[in-house]
Parts: structure tokens; C-alpha cells; sequence
């Protein structure tokens, strides 16, 4: 099952670390982050059985699978927010630039700030403002925020919302729309400037005028973030992914450059799903 | 034969269902203004009854010995309001925290141990919270005082404020918190600044009915703050309060006192009838002002 992972990831020998030397030689980009023989857990069931998964540097990653597959959980481990859930558990590793962020003594809140996510739903805090709402990760933490108005500006530039909202900065951010309100918690996101992107169906709440902006963002962040997105449509995979990697019942059973999973699948059962036989 | 039945069904149904309707709805109401019968004619009843007794002396002076005509319970209005201060300044944040704590380890079995201890505590009886009160407090410093009766009304609204607090959080969706978590938020923080913020206006609520639950209480009273017929000089002296005060002028055989007793009976319903206006309004502006 693995071999088709391997085979088109020449730097992926488990849990190796990367060098650097390595990294600037390489025909493919330098992995940014690395699962390796990842295990989550609710209680006793396990719903992740061990994925060992590379997520390149500056690339979108798209993960596809049938519903209830794993998919959520799998992000949610990749910046330690499987752990925030009652009686959820981890077990093996995750390497953010060749370091495991679940050994001892580190800091799940360091890792957040440094793995950022955005979520199915919109979920914009309603008591704040879209300028707070934009600065929320700084503020909340008790940061000083020197260049509040110039921070507020990019990051919502960023998310394609500017022109939309810098007219009603300081109402609510639930006055906004479900489109408006994605892209707010994607400026959200930004403002904090991390390294990777992790989206949970980002576009499942959106029509498909909010999900081409959408998209098309994520296809601007590509050059400087690496993204990792959950996605349950084929042609918004096909359209924003680089690589993809298809999950099925808590296992990775094929990942490779999309174009190469989508056309000429190795697996069965990715075909199946790709042609819409199951899922 | 089916569909026929269907089609007789259908004709049928709506006016049953409208007659069905009609009487679920007038039932409803007919309940509903059967609850507000006792509710009104207390309100008319103290209205009625305490509104001759009402001057402007009974808001502003001290009482007097039987037999001299006039005088007030000022000491009492503020003595009240010194025991609902003091109990709040223990009752609320106390409670607000617990509620916190089983809102958010709520699964643990100490959780669950608090959780049953809150609700024991709201089913005691008050006057046995003021017995208890009086054997730790007023037994051992040797005397009633204005602290043991904020003490024992703290003691009463504690499982109020934390039950409701914890309520109100655990409505506060999962999907705001992770957003605070997700963005490199430490748990303590999000749990401040998002959870409990968003759930503030409703927690506000919760914790005037408490207060003003504990601004009526008298038996606990009796047992801690006892009375007083002098202005508040000390908390660690007796304290006068409206509801020891009407009880103890309601059952003297004094004509004069009666009629303080039932004047009182007024101010007091007034002031937790201010109170959970208060309550609401400022619910109703923080809302608003989103
Ligand atoms: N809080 C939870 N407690 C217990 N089990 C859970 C919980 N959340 C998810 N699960 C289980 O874990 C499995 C994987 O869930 P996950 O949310 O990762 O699936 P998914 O691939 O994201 O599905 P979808 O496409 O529907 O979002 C599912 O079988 C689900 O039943
Ligand atoms: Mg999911």
C-alpha cells in the first residue's frame, strides 16, 4: 500500500530528517512537514492507522477520501488540535521541518502559531469587529500590535476581502456573508504570518463565486505558505493541488503529484472514488 | 381503496388539526394565566397593603422605639444592601469560576463531584445554610455580624451563579474556542477572552436573579446578621436588613409597625424588581451593541 507513496517521493524514507544541503539540491521542493506512522485516536476507536505522509514546502496538498475517512483528523494533528477534543489521543510522530512537534516539552501553542488553520465552518469570534476579528491571534495572546491599520490592510488584502469590508471595519464579523466570513477567518489566519496552511473544506459553505476567490487564493498563498487542503471535490482538487493524497478508512492508500493520482490512479480503490463507484 | 383513504385523510385532517390546535393553544394560555394569578395578586396584594405605610421618613430615618409614631428603616435599606454587596463580592466570582471550571473540565470526576455538591447546595434549605453559618462564624468570632450574613447569603447564591455559568458556557459553540485554540491561543486565555465573553450577557442574567434571590432571604439572617437598630458601623457587628425587618415588625403586635412592615414589604420588591430590570437591560444593550 505504501509503495505507491514512495515511489514518487524520492526524499521520503521514514522519518528521515532533510538536510539542508539536501534540500537546495533536490529536484522537489524540501518537505515542510513529515507524519510518519501517524495514530489518532476517540477513546479507543482508532480513526487514523498509521499515515506517513510528506507535505512539501510551498505546495498545496490536497487530502481527498469519502466522508468520516479520517481526513479532519488528519489536519487536526498536523498543528495539535486533535487533542484540544474530549478523550482524543496521538500516537507516532509529526515533523515540522525534521522535528517532531509531539515530543516532550513542546509547546502545542508554539506549533498552532506556526501551523495555522482554517475551519469547515466560518467561525469569526461575534463580539468582535472585522479589524479584531483580523487581529484576534495577536490580541488574544496579549501581544502589542504596532502597526495595527497596516497589519489589518495586508492581511485582509491577502484574503481577497479588502475592498469588500474596508468600509465597515469595525462592525461585527458576523455581519458578515458565509463567503465574507471564510475569507475574514482566512485573514485571521494570515495575520499571524505561518508557515502552513491547514484548511478544513474551506469552500463547503461557499457558492462557487466565493469558492473560485477562494481558490484563487490559495493559488497566490502557494508561493509563499505551504498549504494542506481537506477537500471532498475532485475538480477543486484538480484545480488547487499539487500533490494529493487520497485517505481511506483512517488509511493513506495513495499520494502523488495530482495530475499523475487523477489520471493514472495505482490503487483500486482511488479510481473508484475518483469515478464515483463508492464515497 | 388506500389512496381513497388517503384522500378522505386529507380532507379531514385540517380541520381536526385546526380544532387540535385551538385547544393545545387554549389550554396553554388558560395555564399560563393560572401562573400568573398568584403572582399578581402577591404583587397587587404588597402594592395595596404597603403603599399608605410608604413616606419619605421610612426611606431616610432610623427606627423608633414603640410607641413613638414616625420614624423609618433606612438602616435596614442599606444594611441590605451592604449583606447583598458583600455577598457578591464572594458569591459571584467564586461561582463564576466553579462555573468555568465544571464548563471546562467537566468530564473529570472531580468535576462531577462539585457538580453534585452545587446541586445538593441549591436544594438545602436557607435557614439550615444559616445555621451553619452560625456555627462557623458567629459561634467562633463570638457575635452576629454584617460578615457572616454575607457569608450565608454568598453560600446560597454560589450554586445559582456557578450552574448557570457553567450552562451558559457550555452553549458557547465548540467552533469559537477552536478558533481561539487553532490561532496559538494558551486554553486559559481563549477560555476568558472568547468563551466567556461571548457567553457574558447571558451569565449577567443568571447572576442578578441569584442576587436578587439573595437580597430576599431572611432566615439565614436571623442565625448571622441578626439586627439592628442603629446606621451600619462595622461588618463585624450586627446588621439590619428589609427582610429581618419586616419579619420582625410583621410579627410584633404594634399597629405602626405593621404598617412599616408591609411598606417594607414594597421597597424590598422594588429593589429586586430593579434589580432584574437592570439585569435584562443590560443584557438586552450588550446584545444590541454588537
Ligand atoms: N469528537 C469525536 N468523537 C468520536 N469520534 C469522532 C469524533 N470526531 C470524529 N470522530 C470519528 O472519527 C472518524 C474520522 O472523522 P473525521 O472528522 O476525521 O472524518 P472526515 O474524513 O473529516 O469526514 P468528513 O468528510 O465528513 O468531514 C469518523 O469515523 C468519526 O466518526
Ligand atoms: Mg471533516
Amino acid at each position: 500500500m505504501m509503495k505507491a507513496t514512495e515511489s514518487f517521493v524520492p526524499t521520503a524514507e521514514k522519518g528521515r530528517v532533510v538536510t539542508i544541503a539536501e534540500r537546495e539540491s533536490a529536484i522537489l521542493p524540501a518537505e515542510k512537514i513529515r507524519s510518519v506512522d501517524l495514530r489518532a485516536s476517540f477513546g479507543a476507536t482508532e480513526v487514523l492507522k498509521g499515515i506517513t505522509l510528506p507535505i512539501l514546502e510551498r505546495q498545496v496538498t490536497a487530502i481527498i477520501g469519502p466522508s468520516g475517512c479520517g481526513k479532519s483528523t488528519f489536519v487536526r494533528c498536523l498543528n495539535r488540535m486533535h487533542e484540544t477534543a474530549h478523550r482524543a489521543t496521538v500516537a507516532g510522530r509529526v515533523l515540522l521541518d525534521g522535528r517532531d512537534i509531539y515530543r516532550a516539552g513542546i509547546d502545542p501553542v508554539a506549533i498552532r502559531r506556526r501551523v495555522g488553520m482554517v475551519f469547515q465552518k466560518p467561525n469569526p469570534f461575534p463580539t468582535m469587529s472585522i479589524a479584531e476579528n483580523v487581529l484576534a491571534g495577536l490580541s488574544l495572546t496579549g501581544e502589542r500590535i504596532p502597526h495595527r491599520m497596516e497589519l489589518v490592510e495586508k492581511a485582509l488584502r491577502q484574503a481577497a476581502l479588502w475592498d469588500e469590508v474596508k468600509d465597515i471595519l469595525p462592525r461585527s464579523g458576523a455581519s458578515l456573508s458565509g463567503g465574507q466570513q471564510q475569507r475574514l477567518c482566512i485573514a485571521r489566519a494570515l495575520a499571524l504570518d505561518p508557515e502552513v496552511l491547514l484548511m478544513d473544506e474551506p469552500c463547503s459553505a461557499l457558492d462557487p463565486i466565493a469558492t473560485a476567490r477562494i481558490e484563487e487564493l490559495i493559488h497566490e498563498l502557494g508561493d509563499h505558505v505551504t498549504i494542506v487542503i481537506v477537500t471532498h471535490n475532485m475538480q477543486q482538487a484538480g484545480r488547487v493541488a499539487d500533490h494529493t493524497a487520497f485517505l481511506y478508512m483512517g488509511e493513506l492508500v495513495e499520494y502523488g503529484p495530482t495530475d499523475r493520482v487523477f489520471t493514472r490512479p495505482a490503487e483500486q480503490r482511488t479510481e473508484d472514488y475518483i469515478t464515483g463507484r463508492f464515497g | 381503496m388506500n389512496s381513497r383513504k388517503n384522500s378522505v385523510d386529507r380532507i379531514a385532517l385540517p380541520g381536526r388539526r385546526k380544532i387540535t390546535d385551538l385547544v393545545v393553544r387554549t389550554l396553554c394560555l388558560v395555564a399560563t394565566l393560572l401562573a400568573l394569578v398568584p403572582l399578581l395578586s402577591l404583587l397587587q396584594f404588597v402594592i395595596v397593603r404597603g403603599a399608605g405605610g410608604l413616606s419619605w421618613d421610612l426611606l431616610t430615618q432610623l427606627p423608633r422605639p414603640v410607641g413613638e409614631p414616625g420614624g423609618g428603616m433606612a438602616n435596614a435599606i442599606v444594611g441590605t444592601l451592604v449583606l447583598v454587596g458583600l455577598a457578591s463580592c464572594v458569591g459571584i466570582p467564586l461561582g463564576i469560576t466553579t462555573g468555568i471550571y465544571l464548563a471546562e473540565y467537566g468530564h473529570t470526576r472531580t468535576a462531577r463531584v462539585v457538580r453534585f455538591s452545587a446541586d445538593v447546595l441549591s436544594g438545602v434549605p436557607s435557614i439550615i445554610v444559616g445555621m451553619f453559618v452560625y456555627g462557623l462564624m458567629v459561634v467562633t468570632m463570638k457575635r452576629f455580624s454584617a460578615v457572616a450574613g454575607g457569608v450565608a447569603l454568598a453560600i446560597l447564591m454560589l450554586p445559582t451563579v456557578a450552574r448557570s455559568t457553567e450552562e451558559l458556557l457550555k452553549l458557547v459553540p465548540t467552533s469559537l474556542r477552536e478558533a481561539a485554540l487553532a490561532l496559538g491561543v494558551p486554553r486559559w486565555r481563549a477560555t476568558l477572552r472568547v468563551v466567556l465573553r461571548t457567553a457574558a450577557p447571558g451569565i449577567a442574567t443568571g447572576v442578578m436573579l441569584a442576587v436578587a434571590r439573595a437580597a430576599g432571604e431572611t432566615a439565614p439572617l436571623l442565625f448571622t446578621a441578626l439586627n439592628s437598630r442603629f446606621w451600619p458601623t462595622s461588618l463585624d457587628r450586627p446588621i439590619a436588613s428589609l427582610p429581618v425587618q419586616i419579619f420582625t415588625y410583621a410579627i410584633s403586635p404594634y399597629e405602626e409597625w405593621h404598617r412599616q412592615a408591609w411598606a417594607a414589604a414594597l421597597v424590598l420588591v422594588a429593589l429586586v424588581l430593579i434589580l432584574n430590570v437592570a439585569a435584562r437591560f443590560f443584557v438586552r444593550h450588550r446584545t444590541d451593541a454588537r
